[in-house]
């Protein structure tokens, strides 16, 4: 199980306060798909994703990324049993949906990008710190049922 | 993954335009690196103290900051341009190379806290690109 200081938790319930998840949602998934071009591969039905301006302007791409960044927040309610509830997602990410785990921190990486932009140097280090943290407890729970 | 002219136009312009806080993202960019990764700090274990924000990690963050600014105006050549730089760290520094992906992230994160603008999803892939080559030059030596 991840052991949280009370500081930690602090600083990750102080980064989600300040996501719009409508806005950074759609933000973090349009960025992987722009600068990890490869993972369009999981979205062969979500329509025109040829060019940036496609990509930005996809109202699939959008809705998805709320869905990705909901998920994602559904942790926060559940910092001690993080393994146990993203189980199912994650049968569901590698049986179903074959997504290679990589890309879970493909995203993340893209998220706290976006993230860093909203909030400017008021993400101190040790709150990236507690972020990171957080956003790798998550991509190892949804690693955890791949075999 | 090698740049296009555009990629690299886009590089130089966006490090041109950064260049008045430079020193400021390159030393944040090392004080959230042993932050959040602080099994990097094995590489500082001869300074008094490697903590985030602190005297002797800032120094080095515009270092090194410095190195990649002089990368930028090698962007033609980086394995040609960084070759003494590329020596220096496969024999001496020996930094394991997944620590310079850790450094790229922790750098454009600290590119978008400061130009948040400016830092598009067209820049962020340049420069991610441009920060791969240069890993991968520095590499060059290393084996």
């Amino acid at each position: 199980m991840v052991e949280w200081t009370d500081a930690e938790r602090r600083y990750v319930e102080a980064v989600w306060s300040k996501i719009d998840i409508d806005v950074c949602g759609p933000l973090a998934l349009q960025r992987c798909l722009i600068v990890y071009p490869w993972t369009q591969r999981y979205f062969g039905g979500f329509g025109d994703l040829s060019t940036d301006t496609a990509i930005m302007g996809n109202p699939k791409v959008a809705k998805h990324g709320v869905v990705a960044l909901t998920g994602l927040r559904t942790a926060l309610d559940h910092m001690d049993e993080i393994k146990t509830t993203y189980a199912a997602l994650s049968v569901l990410h590698s049986e179903k949906l074959h997504v290679d785990p990589d890309n879970f921190r493909l995203l993340c990486e893209c998220l706290t990008i976006v993230v860093a932009g909203k909030m400017g140097k008021k993400m101190s280090p040790e709150m990236q710190a507690a972020w990171q943290k957080y956003l790798s407890a998550v991509t190892s729970a949804l690693g955890r049922q791949y075999h | 993954m090698s740049l296009s002219a555009k990629q690299k136009a886009t590089v130089k312009d966006f490090f041109s335009k950064m260049s008045t806080r430079s020193d400021d993202i390159g030393a944040e960019a090392l004080s959230r690196l042993v932050a959040v990764y602080p099994q990097t700090k094995s590489y500082f274990a001869h300074w008094k103290e490697a903590t985030p924000g602190s005297a002797p990690v800032r120094k080095h963050g515009i270092t090194i900051m410095g190195g990649v600014y002089d990368a930028v105006g090698k962007i033609d050549d980086l394995k040609g341009g960084l070759l003494s730089l590329s020596e220096l760290h496969a024999f001496m520094l020996r930094v394991d190379p997944v620590n310079f992906k850790l450094l790229a992230h922790c750098m454009l994160v600290c590119m978008s806290m400061i130009f948040p603008e400016e830092f598009t999803p067209q820049v962020h892939v340049a420069v991610d690109k441009f920060l791969a080559q240069l890993a991968l030059a520095l590499c060059e030596k290393y084996r």
